[in-house]
């Protein structure tokens, strides 16, 4: 959820892009970050651990943590709290550890 | 290769003081920033700093952070690389590091590592849960990116942090269920906490979560009480309705690149956690390179930043800059550092430091 009114701060958001998220189509601001984007359409779970199978979500958000990767236009491990919106991205959940192409 | 005089690794409020203050002496810097934007968690600080006008009282954490952005930025002598993350330090003094999917190499004289400290977590059933937050996350989601991070928060741990990202909370339209704290007194400021407590949430402290519970993400948190033992206190189970669990349990020193230099490392838990052994100068035993900030012993970033103009001015003077100027400067910052440190909250950083150098009364 998106903060509107807030008495000390003024957000400066960029352009709204569409971007994917499995497929489906969200809107978010250039220059966020994508778990920023996901986050303010109430996506939480952002993918599941490889051996247990437990959701993960997002916990530092400064990318020491790597609770938060994902699949991003095909490549897997991107660090979605860091990495920054771009117009049409594919943002996927990853199966497994992943493996380069 | 890239060569320069000193390399800052860190550009958050000890490495953008370093860097400004050896640039005024004269030398050459260049700041490694992994983010996008400098001024590390400063940029995400809404409340106003307390400590005296020369480390910017008064004002707000991300307006001092613009200051020293802006500092840095008018300076022809420092250059900053955003998006760049240090690797390693290499036995001959190269520096490796990744800058938007490049492999780069840097060969500096002189290296200040400031890397600052990442946070602490607890153990809990269920504390992977999505909607699980450390109190940095929360802050960055909500005061850099203008989003909350649920409608309904318990925030374990009542230090600076825990207190001011739930004023931070409430300020955005958040409840905060309440703040739970394991030790019998609230850690930070009684400032912070009675404006807390002004607004109804309620602190209570001898609590400690027992489970966060959720199917794929939070929704709700059992805590109890905790006796004088710190053992749980049967029939004191509270269940709480809540979205979010923030986690402001303090922070360690981010110190893999000292280990990795073979700076020689002490544990020392009144700094929270294994530091590098360092002189006054701030030199660690890895000669040429200096620490400054949080990842030589956690504090606040008042403290960091009169910290990393002392290594700056340290490290220009070491390269022949400020022969005039240098050692005064050096004698005023240390000053400062021994002011700041002077209350009851600082007391704890000099003791760690006493430990630290091995020294017995002298002051530091």
């Amino acid at each position: 959820m998106r903060i509107t009114e807030h008495p000390i701060l003024e957000f400066q958001r960029g352009e709204e892009v569409t971007f994917f998220f499995e497929g489906q189509e969200l809107k978010g601001f250039e220059g966020e970050t994508i778990a920023a984007a996901l986050h303010a359409a109430g996506i939480k779970v952002l993918g599941h651990s490889p051996n247990m199978h437990r959701p993960r979500g997002l916990f530092c958000a400064i990318g020491n943590c790597s609770s938060c990767l994902m699949v991003v236009n095909g490549e897997p491990n991107i660090r979605i709290c860091v990495e920054k919106l771009k117009p049409g991205m594919r943002v996927e959940t990853q199966q497994g550890k992943g493996c380069l192409k | 290769m890239k060569e320069i005089e000193i390399l800052v690794i860190g550009g958050g409020p000890a490495g953008l003081s370093a860097a400004t203050a050896a640039a005024n002496l004269g030398a050459s810097v260049l700041v490694l920033e992994r983010d996008g934007k400098p001024g590390g968690q400063l940029v995400k600080q809404t409340h106003k700093f307390f400590g005296s006008k020369k480390q910017y009282a008064g004002d707000r954490g991300y307006q001092i952070g613009n200051l020293l952005i802006d500092e840095c930025e008018k300076n022809p002598k420092v250059e900053v690389w955003t998006d760049s993350t240090a690797l390693g330090i290499y036995e001959d003094g190269v520096v490796t590091a990744e800058g938007q999917g490049k492999h780069l190499k840097i060969k500096p004289k002189k290296i200040i590592v400031a890397t600052g400290a990442s946070e602490k977590m607890i153990a809990f059933p269920n504390n992977d849960l999505p909607g699980i937050y450390g109190a940095g996350a929360v802050q960055t989601l909500m005061n850099v990116y203008g989003i909350v991070p649920g409608k309904r928060v318990l925030m374990i741990g009542a230090g600076n942090i825990g207190l001011i990202v739930s004023y931070q909370l409430m300020q955005a339209g958040v409840e905060i269920a309440g703040i739970i704290e394991a030790s019998p007194t609230i850690g930070g400021y009684l400032v912070h906490a009675s404006k807390i407590r002004r607004a109804g949430v309620p602190i209570l402290t001898s609590h400690t979560i027992i489970e966060a519970y959720g199917q794929e993400s939070v929704e709700g948190a059992k805590i109890c009480q905790l006796d004088a033992q710190w053992q749980p206190i049967p029939g004191s189970e509270q269940d709480l309705n809540v979205d979010v669990i923030c986690l402001a349990v303090g922070l360690s020193p981010l110190t893999e690149l000292c280990f990795q230099a073979d700076c020689q490392m002490k544990y020392v838990p009144e700094l929270s956690g294994h530091v590098p052994i360092r002189n006054e100068s701030l030199e660690t035993t890895r000669p040429g390179l200096y620490v400054a900030g949080d990842v030589s012993g956690v504090e606040e970033a008042s403290s960091a930043m009169v910290e990393g103009r002392l290594a700056g001015i340290c490290a220009a003077y070491s390269l022949g800059y400020g022969t005039d100027e240098a050692p005064k400067l050096q004698r005023e910052a240390l000053a400062e550092l021994s002011e700041l440190r002077a209350g009851p909250a600082g007391q704890k950083t000099v003791k760690g430091i006493m430990k630290l150098m091995d020294k017995g009364g002298a002051a530091c």
